[in-house]
């Protein structure tokens, strides 16, 4: 890398755009400021005071003009607006068919867990060419997940998940910076995303990716946790239970006591395991206990990716390409 | 305090007359409790928050104020205000007798509440509904302790202000046990604390329905 | 103690009336307590800035070598907490607005003096409590306090802090409502709304947000304490809280406090272009309501500090679109002090050079405000170096120009002395260069990736740091200069008279130092401000 970069690399689907946004405002601020530094300099010379007792001319003003500059102004600041407004609800809006992936933050390192079991520290590795969906949650303090070279960034808040996404356009490794102050070792909660070409990534998945510590999958690990923690004996599969029946219901609207409806996303599940009180799926009993405190957010993660897979055999279509 | 050559001991040095002085006063306390209701504004949002997000829970934890003792207080409240009302009457009607009854009434009306309003705190204390110092209550759940957390903070900060209320209406009527003081055109002072105790006496009307009467209708 | 001999000649000014500590601790004279907060003030801006230089000497290599992380940490959360609350937010307001608003209006003191006095011992309870804090242990959450590591995480003093800007607060609180009632009531006869001076109006507007916001900030740090001893609280997602309601509660008040710190800077600017170009202001009319519609508009778009954290994206569109909406207004005054300047009669003294400075250095502080507003580019910036460059571009470049420009304005003013303008003029411009030479490669890096608060980096970023810690290193030596001059100047000034600027308005008209009392006979203005001659048509 040289001595002196003044531009990030463009490594994503969303540089382009927003770089081009901020070169448009780049050009703005140059034209105001060469035209307000221009006239004052143009000024101070040509009416510089010539001698001491000097009184100009008094000029008042000029509704015509001060209104007369105030719309043009107010139309460049609305085109900044939008254009900025349009890009944003891009990024907030992951793609149906994105490659699914957890992260956990916490002080002061980085968990991602991808849908095949592999988990990674300090490390994101994804492939080239397919929109990734982080879903992120903090087991501590605010972090924030910050990759510039694909100008995403997302806080990652204790107690919600929050999702980003971006689609690498180049392989490389590239910084991955913790953005929201988190303690004595803030700047040290970095790492690293490797974008892969798509042989790299199965090479990945397959070898190297997972964990030597040969946990199982994360899908694995929540059916067993569902068996554990006795989840299982309310949410029976064929629907018995006094719980209502877990499968195909990710990404489902159900009703709710007292009115209203809720989609069951991971937040949703998340609250359900924690607060079920909250939102009652409707026609059931208030029963199911909290397992607040029972539970870690890994394991709730665990939970839900558990509770998804169930869903993705009725539906199929999820991360798994062909 | 610099010797003023003025003949009006009411008017400050810097007034031009003492009309321009009490509305300047006025306006003053005016803006003062302008960010009184921002500071209260505050709790109330949060307060309406949590009762959106969990509903239940409120309900629940209002079970545990008595609306009976809630209502009481609040008649009292009531009655210190009107007092007040007839202490700035009494004051501008240079009525010295009748300004350190009606101020006096006020005092001990606000101290009932207060009274009462610990004894409720008591009560709270043995229920075990007490968020950070006693928590022993189970029949509400741990979250509960954010409406508890609310109350505690939106009736202790009412609280703090009634006993500066109470400390200001005595400090005033002692020093108008004797001579003309804040009688007649130099009533102002009593004006101003009327204006602060209407306040801390409207705001407890927010507070009362909010904190007891959850659904309750 | 020692009061510099300003016995210009026999007559008595609201210096020499009576010596001696009590007569400072005690006064209720506006323009004492006015010097008090300026020692005060410039005390917690040395230390603000000692604490700035640390860090550019820490970031000046990749690797954490000077300090330890954690002493790192508390270096910019005490330079965010000093230059905000103790030194920005006072600033103008409390010395230059403390000392010319009775003045201007033609008033012999504030409406409420002892309050004035009472608000600046708030002031200096609140900073002691802040120094005690920094020396014993010192406190690490940034200047901003988010929970749940404030209320839950972190080690250190959060709540000493707390209360030190609770009380802090209150000292503001009652400056604004002094200064509205003042502005409201005192006005003497025939200083109509419309006569103003611009500094008043904008001080006016800044008052409003004092009164309004502070409060928020206030209740909202004592709930963070209260989290904290209780365990138990509303901003604590463990316990079913919410750490965005925190967000919201302390940007309600923080975005409009930015403008509490740029609005009396704007006014400085307006009394100095007018005074040295000899001209009414253009258009002032609406360089004074644009006063009132930042601080209207201001209330509207905290949220744009939220973009990344959270909050529903519908709720950011309505952020961000408001941003764009109260960037009118400020853009309103530079182009009409701009053309201020035209057909005047144009003077670089001194105070001009900073207020020329001022106009250059916020409209880049403002436009780089409209690349974080614009929402998929704050994205990117967010909680980067481009934010630290766009508020120091606004909070540096703009308010401090502004501020020392008007300290330099009205020295003569305050002091009956006047300053050394060569050694003035060359410290307007040393500052002026090692800020940009600071703060301009901040852009750049930020947009490059660099995250603010970091206590080490990645080193391709070292070349931007190195050029930033030698800028910082310039400005240190610009800002010891006024010191250099100032202080001297008490004693072997050149005796300034009432008008040495040869400007218009009521502060110009009475002796410097002004008496105590200010005018023995209330004055009666027939005159709108900057009445430097006869108003031509309007153009245009
Ligand atoms: C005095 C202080 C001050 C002032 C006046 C401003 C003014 C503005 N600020 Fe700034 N800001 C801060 C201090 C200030 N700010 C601070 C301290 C932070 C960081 C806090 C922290 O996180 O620690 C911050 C952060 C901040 C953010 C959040 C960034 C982030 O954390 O991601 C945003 C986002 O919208 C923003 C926007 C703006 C805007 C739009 C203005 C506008 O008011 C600017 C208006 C001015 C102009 C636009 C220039 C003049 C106009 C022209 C020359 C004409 C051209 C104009 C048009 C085409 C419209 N600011
Ligand atoms: C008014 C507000 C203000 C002012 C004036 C300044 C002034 C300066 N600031 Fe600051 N800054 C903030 C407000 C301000 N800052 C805020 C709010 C933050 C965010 C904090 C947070 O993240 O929580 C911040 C953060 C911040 C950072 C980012 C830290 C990080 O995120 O890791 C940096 C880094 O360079 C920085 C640098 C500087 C520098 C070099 C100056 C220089 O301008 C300072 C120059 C002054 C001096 C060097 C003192 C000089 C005077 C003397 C030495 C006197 C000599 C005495 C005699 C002769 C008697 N500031
Ligand atoms: C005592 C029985 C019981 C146990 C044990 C139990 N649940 Fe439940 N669960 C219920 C009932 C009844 C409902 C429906 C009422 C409601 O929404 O709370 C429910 C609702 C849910 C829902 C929301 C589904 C919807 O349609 O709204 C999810 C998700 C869920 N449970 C997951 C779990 C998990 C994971 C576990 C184990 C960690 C678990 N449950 C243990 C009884 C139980
Ligand atoms: Cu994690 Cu900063
Ligand atoms: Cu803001």
């Amino acid at each position: 890398m040289d001595g002196l970069p003044l531009f990030p690399q463009q490594a994503s689907t969303a540089a382009g755009p927003i770089d081009l946004l901020y070169f448009w405002m780049i050009a703005l601020t140059i034209f105001f400021v060469v035209l307000i530094a221009g006239l004052i300099l143009v000024f101070t010379i040509r009416y510089r005071r010539r001698h001491e007792a000097e009184v100009p001319q008094q000029i008042s003003g000029s509704t015509r003009l001060e209104i007369g500059g105030m719309i043009p102004l107010l139309g460049l600041a609305l085109v900044t607006f939008f254009w900025g407004a349009w890009l944003y609800m891009d990024l907030s809006q992951p793609p149906q068919d994105s490659l699914e992936i957890y992260v956990i933050g916490k002080q002061w390192m980085w968990k991602s867990y991808h849908p095949d079991g592999q988990q990674e520290i300090n490390e994101l590795h994804v492939p080239v060419g397919r929109p990734v969906k982080l879903t992120m949650t903090s087991q501590d303090v605010i972090h924030s997940f910050f990759i510039p070279a694909m100008r995403v960034k997302q806080d990652v808040l204790p107690g919600r998940y929050t999702t980003l996404w971006f689609e690498a356009t180049q392989t490389g490794v590239f910084h991955l910076f913790c953005t929201e102050y988190c303690g004595t070792d803030h700047a040290g909660m970095v790492g690293s995303v490797t974008v892969l070409d798509e042989a790299g990534y199965q090479d990945w998945l397959a070898g190297e990716g997972t964990d030597p510590v040969g946990m199982g999958s994360t899908q694995d690990e929540g059916q067993a946790l569902f068996a554990d923690l006795g989840c299982a004996g309310c949410h029976r599969m064929d629907g018995t239970g006094p719980g209502p029946n877990l499968v195909g219901i990710f990404g489902e609207t159900v009703p709710l006591e007292g009115g209203g409806t809720a989609v069951v996303d991971e937040n949703y599940i998340r609250e359900s395991i924690l607060d079920p009180q909250a939102q009652i799926h409707e026609g059931y009993q208030p029963i199911m206990p909290t397992y607040e405190g029972q539970v870690t957010e890994e394991q709730i993660l665990q939970l839900i990716t558990y509770i998804r897979s169930l869903g993705t055999d009725a539906n199929q279509s999820d991360s798994e390409q062909p | 305090m610099e010797a003023d050559p003025h003949h009006n001991p009411a008017l400050g040095h810097h007034f031009e007359t003492l009309e321009q002085q009490h509305d300047t006063n006025i306006l003053g306390m005016w803006l003062f409790l302008s960010t009184e209701i921002m500071l209260f504004g505050v709790l109330f949002t949060a307060y309406i928050l949590f009762r959106v997000l969990y509903p239940e829970i409120f309900i629940a934890s209002s079970h545990f104020q008595n609306a009976t003792i809630g209502a009481i207080n609040t008649a009292v409240l009531i009655g210190s205000s009107l007092s007040m009302a007839l202490a700035v009457r009494s004051a501008q009607l240079a009525n010295r007798r009748a300004l350190l009854i009606f101020l006096a009434i006020t005092a001990i009306l606000g101290s009932v509440f207060l009274g009462v309003k610990g004894y409720e705190y008591y009560e709270h204390w043995h229920e075990g509904v007490v968020p950070g110092f006693q928590w022993t209550n189970t029949e509400l759940e741990p979250r509960a302790q954010l409406f508890f957390f609310l109350y505690f903070v939106m009736t202790g900060i009412h609280a703090v202000h009634l006993i500066i209320g109470i400390g200001l209406v005595l400090s005033l009527a002692f020093r108008s046990r004797k001579g003309s003081r804040y009688l007649g055109e130099s009533f102002l002072p009593i004006e101003l604390m009327g204006l602060y105790w209407h306040f801390v006496d409207v705001v407890w009307v927010y507070l009362f329905p909010l904190l007891y009467l959850i659904g309750r209708h | 103690m020692a009061v510099p001999s300003i016995a210009l000649n026999t007559r008595r000014h609201y210096l020499n009336v009576n010596y001696g500590v009590k007569s400072w601790l005690l006064t209720t004279d506006h323009k004492r307590i006015a010097v008090l907060y300026l020692i005060s003030i410039t005390m917690m801006f040395v230390i603000g800035g000692i604490a700035a230089a640390l860090m550019r000497y820490e970031l000046l290599t990749p690797a954490p070598d000077l300090v330890e992380s954690d002493d790192y940490n508390k270096l910019f959360t005490v330079h965010g907490i000093v230059m905000i609350f103790f030194f920005l937010v006072p600033s103008i307001p409390a010395v230059l607005g403390n000392f010319l608003i009775p003045i201007m209006i033609g008033a012999r003191d504030l409406a409420f003096p002892r309050l004035n006095l009472l608000s600046w011992y708030l002031y200096a309870i609140a900073a002691a409590m802040t120094m005690w804090v920094m020396l014993s242990g010192g406190i690490d959450t940034g200047w901003t306090f988010y929970t749940p590591y404030s209320s839950a995480a972190s080690p250190t003093l959060v709540i000493p802090t707390a209360v030190g800007i609770f009380i802090a607060g209150f000292s503001s609180i009652l400056t604004g409502i002094n200064f509205i009632a003042t502005i409201h009531r005192m006005r003497a006869p025939g200083m109509t709304w419309m006569r103003m001076p611009l500094f008043l109006w904008s001080l006016y507007a800044t008052s409003i947000i004092m009164v309004l916001a502070t409060p928020v900030l206030g209740i909202t740090v004592l709930l963070l304490a209260a989290e904290r001893i209780f365990r138990v609280g509303i901003f604590d997602p463990a316990l079913g809280g919410d750490p965005i309601l925190f967000q919201h509660f302390f940007w309600f008040y923080s975005h409009p406090a930015v403008y509490i710190m740029i609005l009396p800077g704007m006014g400085v600017v307006s009394e100095i272009v007018a005074a040295f170009t000899r001209k009414r202001i253009f258009g002032y009319r609406f360089v004074a309501f644009s006063s009132i519609a930042i601080a209207v508009f201001g209330f509207l778009v905290w949220g744009h500090h939220m973009f990344v954290s959270g909050q529903s994206a519908h709720a950011a569109l309505m952020f961000s679109i408001l941003s764009y909406i109260v960037a009118i207004p400020s853009a309103i005054k530079v182009f009409n002090w701009t053309a201020t300047l035209y057909k005047g009669s144009i003077s670089l003294a001194t105070p001009m050079l900073y207020a020329l400075g001022f106009i250059g250095l916020f409209t880049i502080g403002g436009l780089t405000g409209l690349f974080l507003a614009a929402l998929a580019v704050d994205v990117h910036v967010h909680d980067t170096y481009f934010v630290v460059a766009h508020f120091h571009y606004i909070m540096v470049g703009g308010t401090s120009l502004a501020y020392l420009g008007g300290i330099h304005y009205w020295w003569p003013k305050m002091t009956g002395r006047m300053y050394n303008e060569t050694w003035a003029r060359f410290a307007a411009i040393t500052i002026f260069v090692g800020f940009n030479l600071t703060f301009f490669p901040q852009f750049i890096v930020g947009y490059l990736g660099m995250p603010r608060r970091y206590h080490y980096y990645a080193p391709e970023f070292q070349v931007l740091n190195v050029l930033s810690t030698a800028g910082a290193t310039v400005m240190l030596v610009g800002y010891a200069l006024p010191f250099l001059y100032l202080i001297p100047s008490l004693w072997n000034g050149k005796s300034a008279g009432p008008n040495p600027w040869g400007a218009a308005g009521l502060e110009w008209e009475v002796a410097s130092p002004p008496p105590p009392e200010n005018f023995a006979e209330t004055p009666i203005v027939t005159v709108g401000a900057y009445n430097y001659g006869p108003v031509e048509e309007k153009i245009g």
